[in-house]
């Protein structure tokens, strides 16, 4: 009973925040462009949140995300800058051909942009698990580290300033459409521009611009592709944790790190996998970050590790380990985000912003503690 | 029961009586720890306390020193009545104790530690005078002719010279009754007669010291007086000259063997595991035996004999620099648990909170855990399925637990011990490391072990079976090794030898083998 009450607990204050809103503000709040909008605004968090909740499971603890989300950014970033550059000095050879055929082909050059951020989230993610187990380091110095390093090499590779990418736009605002919609914006009796819709179209009709109708347009409806991503990521993370070795490893490294060795589980292996898969959906969220901005900012990222760690942790996951569900951190991230654009709708300034999800923080570690000890005295 | 009334025995001594506790009891949860232990310590002497692991000493030790409360007795110090609700009103009272594990700021220095919580003040508020804390810890050692360094580091000093730190501690608070437990266990040859030296003279300055030791020739050669512990209740007391080491075990083991234990029906199958010369840096020194199918083989040997050091050597946990390990006729390589388990080698910890069970974990997850793989898990866990196999396991060891989803904690100690042996069973394992499997369990659970074990090796499984309590060695297994100091020193038939003998082996120098 007391479980139940435990793991409702931040769904509840979820559809709590979610029903004043609807209440408050119905007429922006409860609009699907408002609820897209919050939700691939959480995407990132989300999809980083779901690797560090399997860190925070094994008892450990990964300060380097936010880092690394810069880090990947600019990597991807500056290689999808630097390609047409090389291109430019004409050298011949097989090397600038090829560098030639991607100019022509651009897709291809972010492509291999985006491919080269996920190989160094992958290699960053890499590094930290090595760190901590071979150097039998706790992974709050070698994150401490890393986070230091990797912001370090992000401010280097540009001098500090960032690489624009103009065209990469498909992660952070690309859809997939549902319908089109043939819209016309048309002045009322009462004097007030308004959307029109002359026509619903299917999602692959395409309309020649010059038969078009004056003033008229053809709009997409759809998931944004950040969307669909996080959830892919959620579904996969939630299968892994639950019906995999490495998820029950995990759980098991987290709880008591001792009895898993002596079970025969390869403790080290285990843990650079969990910070290898972290790396990985890191470099995803940095991807989309930058897509959003179509920059690779440097500075991305500042603070993000604590931002993702109290949304794991008011998801119910506990820090010392053996604990936490890639639901609960859902709930979390997405918990976060409505509060923050609950605020803003309300016109609640984002320092006020600061405070309230500091007092979320401490009000859902505070009572799911008590609801543990109340359940450990009942026990015994 | 030869329970002697100790505080008759002693009245009319010539030298007064320094410590006198009557009547204690005390009670962990189910186990009855001290029952009604009147002890008297008469002052200036230096007092050995002995008996096997569990009976009790400590928990005394501890009575006496504040750290536990007792549920009923009195204690006197030099005829007054004391109360001691914590460790500082023991020590303010005249009682010092020293435990086994030092109980040393390591990165202090020597001074600092012996002036802990009492430092002289320097004229200004909050700030230490360093000066006088040296002057005094110098006049100190002076005092009773110790040569240490009052400005270097405990960690720089072995281990000898941190047991002066600890008495110079004691001294400085006046300490009129010194508790000194296992205080030779980890001291070379060389130190322990240096300490043995520095007990005697304490006792020349009219200390009395309290001993707690396993090794018996030190206790005869240094104690004055010597009770005996055995289950929780004071058994004998006696003056040293009155006692030799025989007589000293045969207080210590002197209990009678019940139908507690199964009836061992097995008959002996060829040679499973073999063990030779196997030697580790963790305190193992050439280790040889075998095991045949079916066989319960129990190892005897006192705290830090190299027991658990051996088990954890064979299981991969620790690295063996030297030896071989062969499973059925073949050799096997071991270098971690993993390897250990794919060879069907099992092992169950001394510790099951700390390296046995997850304990947040639920109960299937916990039996299933190093056997996914077995039971058709490698890729994808289905957890319904998983639960009725963990159902299943338990109900042959019959667990009693809230079904395969609650954490293991939910547990009572008896049955989480079972949850690890039913990982075992799954495991289907064919050598099977019990490291005492019954400690702090209760009696039911405990003949519910044993009849496991013997359950196991019908089904011509070799058991190696480590235990501190002697009795259940005799009562399950078919041969008992004995070690001392890292070495295997006796290797007997359990039919054909005695508690006392595998008690001197374990506590006096001596090789022997009765086996042919």
């Amino acid at each position: 009973m007391n479980k139940m009450i435990r793991q409702l607990l931040p769904f509840g204050t979820l559809t709590l925040i979610i029903c004043i809103l609807s209440a408050l503000k119905p007429d922006i709040f409860l609009t699907s462009e408002n609820i897209l909008n919050v939700l691939s605004r959480s995407s990132v968090n989300g999809i980083i949140a779901v690797g560090m909740t399997l860190v925070i499971i094994s008892a450990g603890i990964d300060l380097s995300v936010g880092s690394m989300l810069a880090l990947v950014g600019m990597c991807a970033g500056g290689i999808m800058v630097m390609i047409p550059e090389l291109a430019q000095n004409d050298s011949g050879g097989v090397f600038n051909s090829m560098l030639q055929w991607m100019v022509d082909n651009p897709t291809s050059i972010l492509l291999t942009g985006s491919l080269a951020g996920i190989l160094v989230g992958f290699l960053c993610g890499c590094l930290n698990g090595t760190l901590i187990t071979k150097l039998k380091l706790p992974p709050f110095i070698v994150t401490l580290g890393t986070m230091s390093a990797f912001r370090g090499v992000s401010y280097v590779m540009n001098a500090g300033k960032p690489f624009d990418v103009p065209s990469y736009t498909f992660l952070g605002s690309g859809l997939v459409p549902l319908y089109k919609t043939l819209e016309k914006t048309v002045l009322t009796t009462a004097g007030k521009l308004e959307k029109e819709v002359l026509e619903v179209l299917t999602p692959w009709s395409s309309v020649d611009p010059q038969n078009l109708e004056e003033g008229a347009r053809v709009v997409s409806h759809g998931i944004p592709v950040c969307i669909i991503l996080f959830a892919v990521i959620v579904v996969i993370a939630g299968f892994v944790l639950k019906f995999t070795r490495l998820g029950r490893y995990t759980y098991a490294i987290g709880s008591n790190r001792q009895a898993a060795f002596h079970a025969g589980i390869n403790v080290d292996k285990t843990l650079i996998a969990i910070y290898t898969l972290t790396g990985l959906v890191v470099a995803i969220g940095a991807l989309i970050a930058t897509s959003r901005t179509v920059s690779a900012q440097p500075t991305a990222g500042i603070t993000l590790e604590l931002d993702i760690i109290a949304a794991v942790v008011i998801g119910g996951a506990s820090l010392s380990g053996g604990r936490g569900t890639i639901t609960g951190t859902i709930i979390g991230t997405l918990l976060i985000s409505f509060l923050r654009n609950g605020c803003t709708l309300l016109g609640i300034s984002t320092n006020i912003q600061l405070i309230v999800i500091g007092a979320i923080i401490i009000t859902a570690v505070a009572l799911d503690q008590m609801a543990r000890s109340k359940a450990q005295t009942t026990k015994s | 029961m030869t329970a002697d009334s100790t505080s008759e025995q002693h009245n009319s001594s010539a030298n007064g009586i320094a410590l006198r506790m009557t009547g204690i009891s005390k009670r962990f949860g189910p186990v009855q720890a001290l029952r009604k232990v009147s002890f008297t310590v008469r002052a200036g002497t230096v007092h050995a306390l002995v008996g096997e692991n569990g009976a009790g000493k400590s928990t005394l030790m501890k009575i006496l020193a504040g750290v536990h409360l007792p549920d009923t007795g009195t204690i006197e110090i030099q005829g007054k009545d004391c109360k001691f609700a914590n460790p500082g009103q023991a020590i303010a009272g005249g009682v010092s104790m020293i435990y086994q594990e030092l109980d040393l700021a390591e990165h202090l220095t020597v001074a600092e530690n012996i002036f802990l919580g009492a430092e002289p003040k320097a004229k200004l508020p909050l700030f230490l005078n360093n000066k006088e804390m040296i002057r005094h810890g110098r006049q100190l050692t002076q005092q009773h002719n110790f040569d240490i360094k009052m400005t270097a580091r405990v960690e720089e000093l072995p281990t000898g010279d941190c047991q002066i730190v600890e008495i110079l501690k004691a001294l400085r608070r006046n300490a009129s009754i010194l508790v000194m437990d296992e205080p030779t266990s980890s001291l070379s040859e060389t130190e322990a007669q240096r300490l043995f030296e520095v007990v005697r003279q304490l006792r020349r300055q009219g200390l009395t010291i309290i001993y707690i030791s396993h090794r018996l020739e030190e206790i005869i050669d240094l104690a004055d007086e010597v009770s005996v512990l055995r289950d929780g209740a004071l058994v004998h007391s006696e003056r040293i000259e009155q006692l030799d080491i025989p007589k000293i075990v045969h207080h210590m083991v002197g209990r009678e063997l019940n139908d507690f234990f199964p009836q061992r029906l097995v008959t002996l199958g060829e040679t499973s595991v073999k063990v030779e010369n196997l030697s580790s840096q963790i305190g193992i020194d050439s280790v040889s035996f075998e095991i045949r199918r079916g066989e319960i083989v129990g190892v005897a040997g006192l705290v830090g004999a190299g027991r658990t050091e051996t088990a954890q050597t064979i299981f991969g946990v620790a690295p063996k620099s030297s030896g071989r390990i062969s499973i059925d006729g073949q050799e096997v390589q071991i270098n971690s648990p993993a390897d250990a388990i794919k060879q069907g080698v099992a092992f169950l910890t001394e510790d099951r909170k700390r390296t046995g069970l997850c304990l947040q974990l639920p109960c299937s997850w916990n039996i299933t855990l190093p056997n996914l793989d077995n039971i058709g898990m490698k890729h994808k866990i289905s957890p319904s399925r998983e639960n009725r196999i963990a159902a299943e396991v338990a109900q042959k060891i019959s667990i009693k637990w809230h079904g395969p989803q609650a954490p293991a904690d939910t547990l009572s100690g008896g049955n989480q011990q079972k949850l690890l042996i039913a990982r075992w069973l799954l495991a289907e394992s064919k050598f099977l490391i019990f490291d005492e499997p019954t400690r702090g369990i209760d009696v039911g659970a405990k003949a519910e072990i044993y009849s496991l074990l013997n359950h196991l090796a019908q089904q011509g499984k070799a058991i190696l079976f480590i235990s501190s309590e002697l009795p259940e060695l005799f009562g399950v297994a078919d041969r008992i090794l004995v070690m001392r100091r890292g070495r295997l020193v006796g290797n007997l038939d359990t039919k054909k030898t005695s508690q006392e003998l595998v008690m001197h082996l374990a506590a006096v120098e001596e090789n022997y083998t009765n086996d042919d």
